[in-house]
């Protein structure tokens, strides 16, 4: 199981701060592929041209990143802190 | 290096918190500081308020890595970075940035490189209330990326 959280405008626009997914795939990519999958504004966020960035484990990673169990990733907009 | 990073809903009062860095600590010789404020205008519109929104644990972090990044970088003798969580009002201090060393080139060049690289990898976002009663997201700017890229095309900028 992963715990998925999601940030600013990804959480006004997917309607959802955060959801536990029991199964998980085991790469970045390959989760945000299935979050596309979802369609309508999952598919608008995930396959859409704005950058979605990533952490896993509260650090930025690259989407190459593999996942395990008791993982947290983190979605969100680019940062505008400052 | 000492060092000191706290994010906060409190109040950030630049003026008290400048000091702390150098109390006590007589072989400081040099203390720069970097304080954002929030202003009232931002892309052609009037600002009325702002909520900073953050990814509780992962900021921390963040701010804890770049700081360190800083220290390898540069010979700091302290750093404290603070930054306001919550809802802000024009002129209020978003965030601190205080730098300490023996050389001041190493506290200046240390200072923007954290709020430079705060800008681009700290997970904080704004929102903001425009004077019409309306609320949007702030957007990242290229310029920031820019700054912060360029941190590694020079690494010593002088």
């Amino acid at each position: 199981m992963i715990r998925v959280l999601y940030f600013a405008s990804l959480r006004e626009r997917l309607g959802r701060a955060d959801e536990a997914l029991e199964n998980h795939p085991d790469s970045l990519s390959a989760l945000r592929e299935s979050l596309a999958a979802r369609g309508g504004e999952w598919h608008e966020v995930f396959a859409g041209a704005q950058p979605v960035l990533a952490a896993v484990n509260q650090e930025m990673v690259a989407d190459d990143n593999a996942l395990a169990d008791g993982d947290e990733v983190g979605f969100f907009p680019p940062v505008t802190g400052g | 290096m000492d060092t000191e990073i706290r994010v906060q809903a409190e109040a950030l009062d630049p003026l008290a918190e400048i000091p702390q860095v150098y109390r006590g600590r007589s072989e400081i010789g040099g203390v720069v500081s970097f304080i954002g404020l929030m202003r009232d205008f931002n892309a052609g519109d009037a600002v009325s308020g702002m909520t900073l929104e953050h990814y509780p644990g992962m900021t921390e972090k963040a701010l804890a890595a770049i700081v360190a990044e800083a220290g390898e970088r540069w010979e700091l003798d302290a750093v404290r970075v603070i930054h306001r969580i919550g809802a802000l009002y024009p002129q209020d201090p978003i965030v601190l940035v205080v730098v300490a060393s023996a050389h001041r080139g190493e506290a200046f060049r240390g200072c923007e490189f954290i709020i430079d690289y705060l800008k681009t990898r700290a997970p904080f976002w704004k929102r903001e209330q425009t004077a019409d009663g309306a609320s949007r997201w702030v957007e990242a700017r290229d310029s920031d990326d820019a700054a912060a890229d360029a941190w590694s095309k020079e690494p010593d900028r002088r």
